[in-house]
């Protein structure tokens, strides 16, 4: 600092040194002198305001919850609201013997075993000081019972809490969701997310589907109050309160009506359906079959409950439109002819002659048509309406995997469609490029052909599929699904509508997309593969079905659906557009292991269709349509 | 004999520093039986802490000051290498990775920086002392900052900002220039309304809680309000030892660590504060007339650094529960129940009473 001072000065060093350590001593009492200064304010000066708040009566501050927002459907149909019960709680922490506990209470109040798992279950997830639920929804009279009986069991306690209830029970659960108690992880979101305070008095938050999705927008701000309380613990007076302001309600484009018409005609199969707006992007009907009641999570599942439900092989706990991926089989033709058409390559007049079989350039090896003998002369607009494997086997292989996959990403495929709840998978678009890095291993010709009629390792989500759709009725415009049309908020009551979003837009040749509509559209009409779907409708409808195989078959083998295990047959797929000249609603469908598409997927979308468009309600009620035996003069179509 | 071994074995006590001390510690083992809910376990497992601190005291008063210079160097670079495995390898636990495991045993590098920081700096000036200019106050500030930024990064505020005071008094003891000074507290206040439009909402909010802890009484507030209620509510003389009703009835969080100046302030009132006040000041006193008094700049800077270390901890923390400083993670000294601190805080004194009684011994 000083340069000149080279030489040590002992003297000098030594005075500024204690300089300094006196300007420190000088801080110090400064610092302290503001600290007794301090405690003379708040323990001598304002003594007697802190003694008030404190001695006679004590403060407490009391959160009050806000009610949760509503969940209804297009027509106001109420999905998911809120009550109030009263439920039997217990404080482990205040009470000696929880066994005895409970057998005593027992005695007044009927506690199942199932009550008891239950309890048992949600105890050891908590902390010891919480409360937790020994039975939910008390009658008056059996409230009454204990509450007579209330000092006998300290550290037992009924409150009336606010429960959600889902009215319509099992319908749509996968897109509704639930709610369930709050756990450790939530509660590390909700830190991250700093919103622990806004959760004080709050047991339970959105787990899954649209609760989870919305759960900052449902939930609501939490109010308090400031609570006197006597020298009991009561309650003596409120001192001042903040009102919470309710959640936001939430209105959806689902139709329920629509909705139950799609999911009884599932009848008891496996599968999915999802349904869209082209135009807007708007979910019409969202379907996992089977379902499950989510009334069974709200406060906690009980262990046999979750047992049935999550080893079944039905699997009905997987959210299907989003997470089931499915390999698209025929489904996946008209966007590879598409492509075909727009890279220049099927142009009409060209037309193939089919044998019924394709063989790679130097290869001995057959790829097989669905229909043995193949179906003749096929142009691009037939080889969709029959669903001809051989076109489509030629045009991959001329197309290239590289281009092919490209193109269809455009359409949505391999990418989430964005839709407003979580957990959505990519599905899978396949390039020698993703094989490479994914298998080390390089690709085959082979591959390229089978990718081209829906085989191989693609995959896609009913969501996907459904999309792709309403992509193509729209001309190549995609718009973001979306579940909620609508947020009414808590605060003010005002419905801010949600705005159309469009994601990506394609620019494809008028005459192009003509041609693949009008292929689409001679499935449904005699000679396409879906003829019996279009019969008798008074609307147009644009449609592809789909097989998608789960046990390869070998070279040489055929086909046999009555000797397959249930679970090994092919899945069923179908997607649909209608009124084809001005499509209101675009679909997909997917039966798990239901066999051919057009027979058992078709009938359901047709349903949907029927009632969508013209409002007519299935007659007789929908069942199980049993598998149509293959007529012996043709085969069943394959694809 | 025994009277001999005794008097070798109590040599380098500094016995006025030391009964001070001792008599605090006292004070806060019943303090703490009253936070704790009466817990007889609590205090015990405090007294063995206070056991083992004062080994460790002893331990320290007994190493001649010459021998803590030589190793400050190593000392400081085996921290910061401890301190980079924690950000690199660190456990996490409560949001933070302050934790390294090095298989045998967990240890909390950060505490480690608590005396190795003064150490590197006070060596560094004594050894610059004769031809100090104005770069060795960057490489210093430089020295200082690495440590605390990867404290920061822990994140550890509350140590972060103790360190960061303990190398400041260090430069500050060994001259750095008052307008120097003077700028950068003028450059720090400047800069306060230009960063501000910059911040995010919820850390403007955040902030703003801080200092106003009514705008979020159910959050980040609500410890300062309850600890408020319960000083003020004491009164002059205090509710009386196990008679403080808020802390009692468990409406102060924390009260047997950060918030446990709140239980003493409610139990013994207005008087109690400003007598733990005059211990304070008793034993800070004492710190600054050891470092007056030290033999070299080495000793003078580091004890310096540590006695004012110290006031720090008792001013931040009592500041914070009476409401008048923002709400940062630092016990108070002495009294708030734990081990580490204590061990820490007791390396320090031992430090100081070595400076002290070794002086004799050591020819200028």
């Amino acid at each position: 600092m000083h340069p000149r001072s080279e030489l040590k000065n002992t003297q000098r060093e030594q005075h500024l040194f204690r300089l300094r350590l006196g300007v420190s001593a000088l801080l110090v009492f400064i610092c302290f002198g503001i600290l007794a200064g301090r405690f003379f304010y708040l323990q001598f000066l304002k003594y007697d305001y802190y003694q008030t708040l404190a001695e006679s009566n004590r403060i407490s501050l009391v959160p009050i919850v806000p009610n949760r927002g509503l969940i209804l459907d297009r027509n106001g149909v109420v999905l998911a609201h809120n009550f109030f019960v009263y439920t039997l709680e217990i404080t482990p922490s205040k009470v000696e013997n929880v066994e005895d506990t409970i057998n005593n209470i027992s005695q007044l109040i009927e506690v199942t075993s199932s009550d008891r798992k239950r309890f048992k279950k949600l105890r050891d997830q908590s902390h010891s000081f919480e409360s937790v639920p020994l039975r939910a929804h008390l009658t008056e009279e059996e409230a009454a019972r204990f509450a007579v009986n209330r000092y006998r069991f300290p550290g037992v306690e009924i409150r009336s809490r606010l429960f959600r209830h889902y009215p319509q029970g099992t319908l749509g659960s996968h897109l509704i969701g639930y709610i369930g108690r709050i756990n450790d992880v939530d509660l590390k979101t909700l830190g991250e997310r700093e919103d622990l305070p806004n959760y004080k008095g709050t047991d339970h938050i959105g787990k899954v589907g649209l609760e989870q999705y919305y759960e900052r927008q449902l939930h609501g701000v939490t109010g308090f109050q400031q609570v006197e309380i006597d020298a009991d613990g009561h309650a003596v007076r409120v001192l001042s309160s903040t009102a919470p302001i309710p959640g936001d309600n939430l209105t959806l484009s689902i139709d329920s009506k629509l909705q139950d018409i799609a999911e009884k005609a599932f009848g008891n199969r496996r599968g999915a359906l999802v349904a869209l707006n082209p135009a807007n992007g708007e979910v019409l009907a969202y379907v996992s079959q089977p379902t499950f009641d989510p009334n069974l999570f709200v406060d906690g599942i009980d262990p046999d409950s979750w047992k049935g439900l999550n080893e079944s092989l039905d699997k009905p706990l997987i959210n299907r439109p989003l997470r089931g991926v499915y390999p698209p089989g025929s489904t996946f033709k008209p966007f590879v002819a598409l492509a075909g058409l727009e890279a220049g390559k099927r142009e009409p007049p060209f037309s193939i002659g089919d044998p019924g079989f394709y063989t790679l350039p130097g290869s001995s090896h057959q790829y097989r048509d669905w229909k043995p003998g193949g179906h003749g002369s096929v142009d691009v607009q037939r080889a969709i309406t029959v669903s001809c494997d051989t076109f489509f086997y030629g045009l991959a292989l001329d197309l290239g995997i590289d281009n092919l996959a490209s193109f269809a990403s455009h359409f949505g495929f391999g990418k989430k469609t964005g839709i407003d709840i979580d957990g959505e998978l990519s599905g899978l678009l396949p390039t020698p490029a993703w094989k490479a890095k994914r298998w080390k291993q390089k690709w085959y010709p082979g591959e390229t052909l089978i990718t081209g009629i829906g085989q191989g390792y693609t995959l896609v989500t009913p969501m996907q599929l459904a999309q792709a759709t309403a992509i193509l009725a729209n001309n190549g415009t995609a718009v973001r699904p979306h579940l909620v049309t609508g947020i009414q908020e808590g605060s003010n009551g005002v419905t801010r509508p949600i705005p159309v979003q469009i994601m990506d837009k394609v620019e494809l040749n008028q005459q192009h997309i003509e041609l693949v509509k009008q292929g689409m559209m001679g499935v449904t009409q005699p000679g396409g593969t879906a003829a019996s779907i279009g019969a008798g409708a008074p609307y147009l409808i644009a449609a592809k079905t789909g097989t998608a195989q789960v046990v390869g078959i070998k070279h040489g083998e055929k086909y046999n659906a009555s000797a397959l295990d249930e679970r090994h047959r092919d899945h069923a797929l179908f997607i649909a557009y209608a009124p084809a000249e001005d499509p209101k609603i675009a679909l997909a469908v997917i039966v798990e292991n239901g066999g051919h598409g057009g027979s058992a997927a078709g009938p359901i979308a047709r349903q949907v269709m029927d009632y969508y468009l013209l409002g007519k309600e299935p007659t007789p009620p929908p069942t199980a349509i049993p598998d149509a035996p293959a007529k012996p003069t043709e085969p069943e179509p394959h694809d | 004999m025994i009277r001999l071994l005794l008097k070798r074995a109590t040599a380098h006590f500094d016995k006025f520093l030391l009964g001070t001390l001792m008599f605090t510690l006292l004070v806060a083992l019943f303090v703490l039986y009253s936070a704790s809910g009466q817990s007889m376990d609590r205090m015990i497992s405090q007294a063995v802490n206070i056991m083992v601190a004062c080994a460790v005291l002893w331990v320290f008063a007994n190493i001649p000051p010459q021998h803590l210079q030589r190793v400050a160097v190593p000392l400081y670079l085996l921290g910061m290498l401890l301190l980079i495995g924690v950000f690199l390898f660190g456990d996490v636990s409560k949001g933070a990775r302050r934790w390294l495991n090095l298989g045998v045993m967990r240890i909390q590098p950060s505490e480690l920086m608590r005396i190795a920081v003064p150490m590197m700096l006070a060596w560094y000036f004594a050894r610059r002392e004769a031809t100090l200019r104005f770069t060795d106050y960057v490489v210093g500030a430089v020295m200082l900052a690495l440590p605390v930024a990867l404290i920061v990064k822990q994140p550890d505020l509350g140590t972060a900002l103790l360190i960061s005071a303990s190398g400041f008094y260090v430069l500050f003891l060994a001259g750095l220039s008052w307008r120097l000074l003077i700028g950068l507290g003028v450059a720090v206040a400047g800069l306060v309304p230009l960063v501000w439009p910059l911040l995010h909402d919820y850390q403007r909010r955040r902030i703003e809680i801080l200092f106003d802890p009514y705008q979020d009484p159910l959050g980040a507030g609500y410890h300062t309000i309850q600890a408020t209620i319960a000083l003020g509510s004491g009164g002059l003389a205090g509710k009386g030892w196990l008679h403080g009703t808020q802390a009692q009835l468990d409406f102060l969080p924390e009260r047997h660590t950060d918030f446990i100046f709140a239980v003493f302030g409610e139990e013994f009132g207005l008087l109690g504060n400003l007598l733990l006040l005059v211990l304070f000041s008793v034993i800070i006193a004492r710190g600054m007339l050891i470092t007056a008094n030290a033999q070299n700049t080495f000793c003078r800077l580091l004890a310096g650094s540590i006695t004012l270390t110290f006031f720090t901890y008792a001013f931040v923390n009592m500041g914070m529960v009476s409401g008048i400083l923002p709400v940062v993670g630092v016990p108070l000294p002495l009294i708030s129940y734990g081990g580490t601190s204590l061990v820490t805080l007791m390396i320090g004194f031992g430090i100081l009473m070595s400076i002290q009684t070794h002086k004799k011994l050591v020819s200028t």
